[in-house]
């Protein structure tokens, strides 16, 4: 069975995607958006843990949402895959069940 | 509610205030004038195309106090004054001139 | 005259996922018609709000970094930003907006109203504060 996790939380205000990287199993697809978008920013106090899971899932981020944010591709950890929308779908399609990280 | 000009529909909100300000045409500031009393001049010209430079600037409509140190900046110290402004929009330069200009009310307006 | 207190908002949360940055500012412009001495402070999430190239035209929500701009003409100079905050998120100030006001008693001249300052002296300057308010 494969899951999309997915992570609308800042990785500083909440420790949603602290606790999806630490239980997602190894195959997942990550997808973050919204505020979730800044964990998939190098450089921060968070970069760290995104990396190190980076080997056992892969991790998705929302263009649109980067985009609003003022977050560009240059800024992206290496690694994570930028999608759109439609990308998005095909994510929740491809996996058997989403888990939705508050 | 809404404003009809030359046979089209502009939707707006309780005050008279354009509901979707990317439909404003020149036409609906003469409209709005209109019923209000008012034929416009060069001289309100000159401040509701102001005010439509600042809103795509900054996004908002500026509070009456900014408008008359900018306009005074950009058009002149004899124009950068409540008096001057208020002959022009007797209802309140912020309120009126903004209406006319499709911009929503001023923020900070109370 | 005599009645100007120090007005000081801190922003503490990103935009566009919550509400509270938009209404913030919604606050600080309207509170700046009283003329008191207002000030505000970015610090935790609260520094996003003024990253710079915010583009919000694929999300369908009106775009607001630009009325940051507009502080300056409504007084607002003294904008903080926790240093701390910054380095966190792995950001400096060219990650932010170029926030500029015209200083009235220096012949209108053009100076930056960001201050990146420590924790330590973000504190210092809350405790100066007469009212403090929290988004």
């Amino acid at each position: 069975m494969s899951t999309l996790h997915t992570v609308n939380k800042s990785p500083f205000d909440r420790r949603a995607l602290e606790s999806c990287l630490r239980l997602a199993t190894k195959g997942s697809a990550v997808l973050l958006f919204e505020d979730g978008v800044y964990g998939a920013m190098k450089g921060t106090e968070k970069s760290a843990i995104v990396e190190k899971a980076l080997g056992d899932v892969s991790i998705y981020v929302l263009g649109a949402d980067m985009k609003a944010r003022g977050v560009d591709t240059s800024k992206l950890i290496d690694g994570i895959k930028v999608v759109d929308y439609k990308g998005f779908v095909d994510l929740t399609v491809e996996n058997d069940k989403v888990n939705a990280w508050l | 509610m809404s404003i009809e000009v030359n046979g089209k529909v502009f939707e707006t909100d309780e005050e008279g205030y354009l509901a979707n300000l990317s439909e404003w045409e020149p036409e609906v500031a003469e409209a709005m004038a209109k019923e209000d009393g008012t034929d416009l001049t060069d001289a309100h010209w000159e401040v509701i195309n102001f005010l439509r430079e600042y809103y795509d600037e900054y996004q908002i409509a500026p509070a009456v106090r900014v408008l008359t140190k900018a306009i005074g900046k950009k058009l002149g110290k004899e124009k950068g004054n409540s008096k001057y402004l208020y002959e022009l929009f007797p209802y309140g330069p912020g309120k009126q001139a903004c209406k006319y200009a499709g911009l929503p009310k001023p923020t900070g307006c109370v | 005259m005599s009645d100007i207190k120090k007005f000081m908002y801190i922003n503490t949360k990103a935009p566009y996922g919550t509400i509270y940055a938009w209404e913030s500012l919604e606050v600080v412009l309207i509170g700046a018609a009283f003329e008191q001495e207002v000030s505000m402070a970015f610090i935790g999430d609260g520094v996003y709000q003024i990253a710079k190239g915010q583009d919000t035209s694929d999300l369908g929500v009106k775009n607001f970094s630009p009325t940051y701009s507009a502080l300056g003409d409504y007084d607002v100079n003294k904008i903080y930003v926790e240093k701390e905050s910054l380095e966190a998120r792995g950001l400096t100030l060219d990650d932010l907006l170029g926030l500029k006001y015209e200083d009235e008693d220096d012949d209108w001249a053009e100076k930056d109203s960001i201050r990146v300052v420590s924790s330590t002296e973000l504190a210092e300057i809350l405790e100066q504060q007469e009212v403090v308010f929290s988004f």
